[in-house]
């Protein structure tokens, strides 16, 4: 498919925008998409640029607070919002609040169910290994399996047990 | 992964081109690389090489490290062309490291978007066989490496996009009737809610030439590995089965059986043939094997040709700069020589 703004290249990019509650759908291109304002994932709304990292300045400028920067990279929430790169992982601290509508937004998410790296503390572990064995439970009962959704259960109420042991 | 799965359908060589597994991954203490001075990338280009080739693991060995600003503008390229690397990755390469096994099944960017970037490819459709490499390669340098991971967020990036597993799994996909058929926009749609993107052949940005398109994951957060790949299997599945009944309906078409005979008879006889258009006879010819119009051309080598015949890959394998005329000449040798030998089987009916 053709982009829809210049016609020339593929459109990789679908967007969809509800003005004063009409929706509307396009195909872009990536430069057609950046040129309009779909570059970032940050940027939440419309063709309007200017007007979105104005109201995004007036949260932090417009109020006279120093403004927040990380102490081990030195970036703002404003350097992120507008590079679309965080600047490092105590950035994801630092800025979690910030960020978090965006990760939402991105994802439909926001909690780590995936591998862990062997720094993860062991209560991020027990967590995680909670959510994938109800995932699996809930699998096994829908495929009506019922003796392993049996076995996932125990395994489920054991580790629940531990874990509230240990809390 | 401890739950070995079947690919559901068996041989899906006519659609599924290669498979792909990505693991972004950055290092604790150092800045994401947008906020790294080009010292300060050298040392985390030192730190990871050492990481891998001083591992104790048998595979440390077979690596080989690579400084990307060393290479020539052709090897550069050529090593997107062969996807060993991304096109972002040779677009300033200051700094910049790669780690690749001599197989080139393995390849590990140091400094693009994220410190390490860690790739496994294998051929055809085989998501957990190229998984388990990637987190065995992965596990190998957490062991070393103090990893940015957060509890709540996972593996932290540079991007937000890529938070949580870091993984982005792909397959090259070859859907020349889906594309015909322009059903290629709503697909690209429908995908997009289902957390999967599809993309040109050399990821993101990129137009699909010859019909080939790269489709992954978007989601990596509050999904685990096993869970996106199984995801992405699926749909996978559903579009090879679109695809084949596509084809099928296509192949009948006299329009198309002409313009599939045309292209390689093109391609057998041409003097001089440029990159684009020998990607689309390429891919009119394999969608002419995938039909059964040509017997014993396996996809394996119009596969190898797809990226043999791209330019850097073309001189690179020469051993020579080439001008534009030159290239297209060589190239035109090249595809020629490697279908040579097969001919159309006279078996073969025309639907009338």
């Amino acid at each position: 498919m053709l982009c829809q703004s210049c016609g020339k290249r593929q459109a990789t990019t679908h967007i969809k925008t509800i003005l004063n509650g009409e929706l509307k759908e396009y195909d872009l291109c990536p430069e057609c998409a950046q040129k309009m304002g779909y570059g970032s994932f940050f940027g939440n709304i419309g063709f309007d640029l200017d007007h979105l990292f104005g109201s995004f300045m007036d949260s932090f400028t417009g109020t006279a607070r120093p403004q927040k920067r990380c102490q081990c990279c030195g970036s703002s929430f404003e350097d992120i919002a507008k590079s679309g790169k965080v600047g490092c992982a105590k950035c994801y601290e630092v800025f979690y609040e910030e960020l978090l509508p965006s990760v939402q937004r991105i994802h439909g998410r926001t909690s780590h169910t995936g591998k862990l790296a062997h720094s993860a503390g062991t209560q991020v572990r027990a967590r995680n290994e909670l959510i994938k064995l109800r995932a699996e439970l809930e699998r096994a009962v829908k495929a009506q399996e019922f003796e392993k959704a049996a076995e996932l259960r125990d395994r489920i109420k054991e580790l629940e047990k531990t874990n509230a042991d240990n809390a | 992964m401890s739950e070995k799965k079947f690919d559901t359908l068996n041989d899906v060589s006519d659609v599924v081109i290669s498979t792909r597994i990505r693991f972004a991954r950055n290092l604790r203490e150092y800045p994401f690389p947008c906020r790294l001075s080009d010292e300060k990338k050298r040392k985390v280009a030192a730190v990871v090489k050492s990481a891998v080739l001083d591992g104790h693991s048998a595979i440390s060995s077979r690596f080989e490290y690579i400084q990307m600003s060393e290479l020539t503008q052709e090897e550069a390229v050529s090593l997107v062309e062969r996807h060993l690397v991304s096109p972002e990755f040779i677009s300033d390469r200051q700094g910049r490291g790669l780690l690749l096994l001599d197989d080139e099944s393995v390849s590990i960017m140091i400094n693009e978007e994220d410190h390490i970037r860690i790739q496994v490819i294998s051929a055809g459709m085989n998501l957990d066989g190229t998984y388990d490499l990637a987190d065995k390669i992965d596990t190998l340098l957490d062991e070393q490496l103090q990893f940015a991971f957060n509890d709540k967020l996972g593996y932290l990036t540079q991007c937000p996009t890529n938070i949580g597993t870091g993984m982005r799994a792909s397959l090259m996909l070859h859907l020349p009737a889906l594309k015909e058929s322009g059903a290629m926009g709503k697909i690209s749609s429908s995908l997009s809610k289902l957390g999967l993107v599809i993309r040109g052949m050399y990821g993101e940005g990129t137009e699909p030439k010859g019909a080939i398109y790269q489709l992954s994951n978007q989601v990596t957060l509050g999904i685990s590995e096993q869970e996106a790949i199984n995801n992405l299997r699926d749909i996978a599945n559903q579009l090879i089965t679109q695809e084949r009944a596509a084809r099928e309906t296509l192949s009948k078409n006299i329009t198309v059986q002409d313009r599939i005979y045309r292209s390689y008879g093109i391609l057998q006889y041409s003097k001089l043939l440029s990159n684009d258009e020998c990607m689309q006879l390429l891919s009119n010819v394999r969608f002419g094997v995938e039909a059964g119009f040509f017997q014993g051309i396996s996809f394996d080598r119009i596969n190898r040709l797809f990226i043999e015949a791209q330019p850097a890959t073309l001189m690179k394998n020469i051993g020579k700069k080439l001008t534009p005329q030159e290239r297209d000449r060589i190239r035109a040798e090249l595809v020629r020589s490697t279908l040579m030998q097969p001919q159309v089987p006279s078996s073969h009916r025309l639907e009338e």
